[in-house]
């Protein structure tokens, strides 16, 4: 019973609340404008126009953590960043995602030192997290793909 | 070496007791600690080396006497010549006069030589760390602090490292 179905010529669609929501929130998820690292550059060539996330409703990377609903956290992360990191996702809005784009977020990469956060999910829960150093445009863009895979299967309830 | 810094070279020697050593051209003087101030006043007032480019210290671990060297990195722009001064600190009372007084730049510099490795700077006006959190335990460029943080995540040993991996909450 799904919109497919029901587009014929009767004038009514008929969807389950979740779905909609869902597909509002992966159509329009805004990522904030934030980057680290050599990642962060990467990040910047998904969203040109040559890959050109817009595509997937994310032309918009907003500069201020209250107007975004995705952090995607690209490059190493210190120590001494690491607070600020936490403060940034403390400030969005609910409902919020992280993606931990390339090693050294996911886990520290080839920096096992006493500088570096050896993974970001030690200072935000992460939902997807992308491998590659740093990872192309296109692993960035199948990053997202998945997490918009994640969202639409969200449940209220479990939400909650 | 050349002749102008040869003759900036036998002047300091006239005036103080140190070594010098070459190097490529370079000449490193080396210079107790007592007489580090005298020295870089009259560098800087008598022989135009009116830029600190930078203060950094090497840790010459395990050996302990001296354990370290603050190197000051002086420039002459006038005369276009470079000179390194060296000062030997032990491992036991790893202090050193500021010489804020006389190059001011030298602030900062000797703020990181104290967060990298542990020297303090009687006289500082500001020491605080400068590039590591300020509840910093340690200084991390000693040679004896330990170089790794974390054991890396394997396949072999995956489970084991993410039982005790202290994740973040919602």
């Amino acid at each position: 019973m799904g919109i497919e179905q029901k587009l014929g010529n009767m004038g009514v669609v008929t969807t389950t609340l979740e779905q909609a929501v869902n597909w509002a929130r992966t159509n329009a998820m805004w990522p904030m404008l934030f980057g680290l690292a050599c990642c962060a550059i990467e990040m910047m060539a998904a969203q040109a126009s040559h890959y050109d996330m817009s595509r997937f409703g994310m032309e918009l990377m907003r500069a201020s953590p209250r107007q975004s609903d995705l952090m995607i956290v690209a490059g190493r992360v210190t120590r001494k960043m690491a607070p600020v990191l936490r403060r940034l996702y403390d400030q969005m809005p609910e409902p919020k995602w992280v993606i931990a784009m390339g090693d050294c977020a996911s886990c520290g990469g080839v920096f096992n030192n006493y500088a570096i956060v050896q993974g970001v999910d030690e200072v935000v829960p992460v939902d997807v997290y992308i491998a590659g150093c740093p990872p192309r445009p296109e692993a960035l863009i199948h990053g997202i793909i998945t997490l918009h895979e994640k969202v639409r299967g969200e449940k209220f309830i479990s939400k909650a | 070496m050349e002749a102008k810094l040869q003759s900036v070279v036998q002047r300091l020697q006239e005036r103080f007791p140190l070594q010098v050593e070459e190097f490529r051209g370079e000449a490193h003087v080396f210079v107790q600690a007592e007489h580090l101030l005298h020295l870089l006043e009259f560098l800087k007032t008598q022989e135009g080396f009116e830029m600190l480019s930078t203060v950094t210290a090497v840790d010459y671990w395990p050996q302990q006497q001296p354990r370290f060297h603050v190197i000051y990195q002086l420039l002459s722009l006038q005369h276009n010549l470079r000179l390194q001064v060296r000062v030997p600190v032990n491992a036991t009372e790893p202090v050193l006069p500021t010489i804020t007084s006389i190059y001011a730049n030298a602030s900062w510099r000797e703020r990181e030589v104290w967060d990298m490795f542990g020297i303090r700077f009687q006289g500082h006006p500001d020491l605080r760390r400068i590039l590591m959190p300020q509840d910093w335990q340690g200084h991390p460029l000693r040679k004896d602090y330990p170089l790794g943080y974390e054991e890396p995540q394997f396949t072999f040993n995956f489970e084991e490292i993410n039982q005790r991996k202290p994740y973040a909450k919602e």
